[in-house]
């Protein structure tokens, strides 16, 4: 067996109540490495025949947490969650930093795979002596703070009776969801750790739908041995020192983008991405860590990065409230997109946020999108029960709920901002494309915090277009080659792309933990493109609600291509004709004709000539 | 006389855990947490518990065995475990006021830090990393070195109060 490895996955159906142990080739492995990349093999293998007619929410769809055969060895463990996207019929993967995913890797597993549906709310326990299905009746429904309470003392209780002369039992690692996913709100997140998030893709929603609460994770076994440990052991050094070197980045995380990407980049959403500029002083970062952050240097497993920190509000309406900084995303997602530039306000709503177990960029981009037809006058008070009115907290936290428990307009917006376009225009009788407009998403996946339209930030014109991912601001495009050893890769190795070395240390790395004959060149032309090419079939082939068109899809939201209408960089916008000609030139690097489908050869070469077939339908 | 000692500041602790890994790549020759001397418990986000043995002047782990597998160690103070001697009955753990030995995940025998001989690892990778949550100091014994040999859940409950006030006091 490749070095890296548990070696064993577990492949559990909720519907019978079954659980296996499975392994993969290791051909497999080599070829699609773990998180993103085994997570998309897996699917194509198991439902790609028939993926159209696979409901994301339906119990033939499979919800992944897979770990990668560097996690919890290289800085910044991570757990990728995946499945059939119920926002983008596609695939994500979906990360999150958490001690679950070493726990699980200590146990013996790699992964768990789980299929089918429960008839009541259960919970997956996996420990050293495989998995178990556990009732979660008393925890369904309950917040992610209660959630977490809850599952310390009970798992803890159960772990002290397996083994009760050991000694202490450290608390085991968890993923869950809140009431968003019980409720199948389409934009809900995988949650861990209170307010760490696989935000994009919905999974949130797919463990709902498979009345699965939560997967707790504690194993007592080493670290996966690796193929080469001496030169990890250096290497291990070596990337921590890089880590402990980047001066301003620990000790603000981003918690200081949520002033600085407006003032500074012109690209941060203000009132659903009306504007992407503000002046707001107050919001900087100084004001949050001076009075909000109770911890400065927090980290997750393996990490010297720290770009946590612990934030609390000690007194005034929203005391008690505990999130992280809230990091950059959550600053512009749940305060200047909401019109919120108060940081008291935005931390509490970033803490029902995640509470709620809503995805922090996802959610609330809903929430703003509803917000704006309001100002409208296409949404009514009566919609909601309130009016939502841009910067009033209260409102907004009425609206989290109100989604998170599909109430009233909630009801629609727990669609995702897209769906939520195509049914407002049902019951209001308006043109979808005029509604559409105000949509800020990407194949139905709401985009991250980061405007093209000034062209001073990372993302650019075809970033998010071109993305397998949609909206997914943690895997955006910028060519069809270097991408593909960036978060294809780390996705797949699964570690925190903020614990990232240069690229040649991080292949060293991957070589020396499985002894693959792995290269920086191979990933950005064999193994990265097999990867992204097997997503962009399962998107291609999407359904059965929405099926994406090639090319007219293949763009950013209308609002992208509206002048900019404030600050420094007034006026400008994201060049329409760049994007149609980046996207050919990206396609072409990948082999993918010019309607982004992938040609015949390019399948052969990526050993994914099983998917020719139902490509060749495509492109007639 | 003065030893070596680690200090801990539990707030710093920023729960990184590199020092679990540093631990078990000393003792185990590979990353292995849950065989590491020092354990980093975190019962709630946030409140991060570095644990482990504190050198109590009484030492009640020591006199607690049945089977003389525990000692001093005469230049450091550290507990030293003879494992072939260890009979893994548990005596240790409940004689340690704050738990901190444990039965080894491996070979099931009782295990305790044993400050790396007089150059923690630990310690190393959390100074390099400016957290000082562990420093090493030259101190003579004291009677307050007990008084960190804690529950870990005791010690968070406290560091939630500290790091969140009133709603401390209910989320662990």
């Amino acid at each position: 067996m490749p070095g890296g490895y548990a070696g064993k996955y577990l492949d559990i159906d909720l519907s019978k109540n079954k659980i296996k142990e499975i392994t993969f080739e290791d051909k497999i492995l080599q070829q699609y490495f773990g998180g993103r990349g085994l997570a998309t093999k897996i699917l194509w293998d198991r439902l790609g025949k028939k993926w159209r007619e696979i409901d994301p929410l339906g119990p033939e769809n499979l919800f992944l947490a897979l770990t990668g055969p560097m996690t919890g060895i290289y800085p910044g463990g991570r757990i990728m969650c995946s499945g059939k996207s119920p926002l983008s019929n596609g695939t994500v993967g979906s990360t999150a930093s958490t001690e679950f995913a070493v726990e699980l890797r200590m146990a013996g597993y790699d992964g768990v795979i789980v299929s089918g549906k429960s008839d009541e709310p259960v919970y997956i326990l996996v420990t050293d002596e495989g998995g178990e299905i556990l009732p979660a009746k008393n925890i369904w429904g309950k917040i992610g703070e209660e959630t977490i309470i809850t599952l310390n003392k009970e798992v803890g209780a159960i772990l002290s009776k397996k083994k009760p002369n050991i000694g202490l039992w450290k608390e085991p690692g968890s993923i869950y969801i809140g009431p968003a996913g019980e409720n199948m709100v389409r934009t809900a997140a995988v949650m861990t750790k209170l307010c760490h998030a696989c935000g994009y893709g919905g999974y949130g929603a797919v463990m709902g739908s498979k009345n699965l609460k939560s997967i707790v994770a504690k194993g007592r076994g080493m670290i996966p041995k690796v193929d080469a440990p001496e030169s990890v052991k250096l290497l291990w050094k070596e990337v921590h020192k890089g880590l402990i070197n980047r001066g301003s980045f620990r000790r603000q995380g981003t918690g200081y983008g949520g002033y600085a990407t407006g003032a500074n980049s012109s690209s941060e959403p203000v009132r659903n991405w009306q504007e992407e500029w503000h002046d707001e002083k107050q919001f900087g970062g100084p004001y949050f860590e001076t009075r909000f952050w109770v911890k400065k240097k927090w980290a997750d497993f393996n990490c010297t990065v720290n770009c946590m920190k612990v934030s609390c509000i000690k007194s005034g309406k929203w005391k008690g409230d505990i999130t992280d900084l809230p990091d950059y995303e959550l600053q512009a997602y749940c305060g200047t997109n909401l019109g919120i530039f108060d940081p008291a306000d935005n931390i509490h709503i970033s803490t029902v946020i995640d509470n709620l177990g809503h995805s922090g960029i996802n959610g609330p981009n809903s929430m703003a999108f509803a917000a704006e037809l309001y100002q409208r006058g296409i949404l009514k008070e009566s919609d909601f029960g309130f009016k939502p009115i841009w910067g009033d907290a209260e409102a907004m936290d009425k609206l989290a709920w109100l989604i998170a428990k599909r109430e009233k307009i909630g009801d629609v917006l727990a669609e995702g901002t897209y769906r939520a376009a195509i049914k407002i225009s049902e019951i209001k009788n308006i043109d979808f494309e005029e509604l559409v407009k105000y949509a800020v998403t990407v194949k139905g996946i709401e985009v991250g915090a980061h405007g093209t339209r000034s062209g001073l930030d990372y993302t650019k014109d075809i970033s998010y277009a071109a993305s397998v991912q949609g909206g997914d601001h943690t895997s955006t495009v910028s060519d069809g080659f270097t991408d593909m050893s960036g978060a294809p890769f780390s996705d797949s190795a699964v570690f925190c792309n903020f614990c990232g070395s240069s690229v040649s240390i991080q292949f060293d790395f991957a070589k020396a933990v499985t002894g693959f004959p792995i290269s920086l060149e191979g990933w950005r032309k064999e193994t990265g493109p097999r990867i992204v090419t097997l997503q962009r079939i399962l998107l291609l082939l999407g359904g059965p609600d929405i099926i994406w068109e090639p090319l007219k899809d293949d763009d950013n939201p209308p609002r992208f291509y509206e002048p900019l209408p404030s600050g420094p960089k007034k006026g400008m916008k994201t060049d329409k004709q760049v994007v149609e000609s980046r996207m050919q030139t990206y396609f072409q690097t990948l082999g993918w004709d010019n309607k982004g489908i992938p040609t015949r050869d390019t399948l052969k070469k990526l050993d994914l000539s099983d998917a020719e077939t139902l490509m060749k339908k495509l492109r007639e | 006389m003065s030893t070596l000692w680690i200090a801990r500041d539990y707030s710093s602790c920023s729960g990184c855990k590199r020092c679990e890994l540093a631990c078990s790549i000393k003792h185990e020759g590979w990353m292995w947490p849950e065989a590491s001397r020092i354990r980093i418990f975190m019962p709630f986000p946030g409140c991060e518990v570095p644990h482990l043995c504190s050198q109590c002047m009484t030492y009640p782990c020591v006199s607690s065995c049945p089977v003389q597998a525990l000692s001093i160690d005469a230049t450091t103070k550290a507990v030293i475990v003879d494992r072939s001697k260890c009979i893994s009955c548990g005596k240790c753990i409940n004689a340690c006021p704050g738990k901190v030995p444990f039965l080894h995940p491996g070979d099931n025998k009782a295990t305790i830090c044993d400050l790396c001989g007089g150059d923690p690892e630990c310690v190393k990778v959390c100074t390099e990393a400016g957290y000082n949550a562990l420093t090493a100091v030259y101190e003579r014994p004291s009677v307050n070195r007990i008084l960190f040999s804690r529950n870990p859940i005791e010690v968070a409950k406290d560091l939630a109060v500290l790091f969140f006030g009133e709603k401390g006091e209910k989320v662990i």
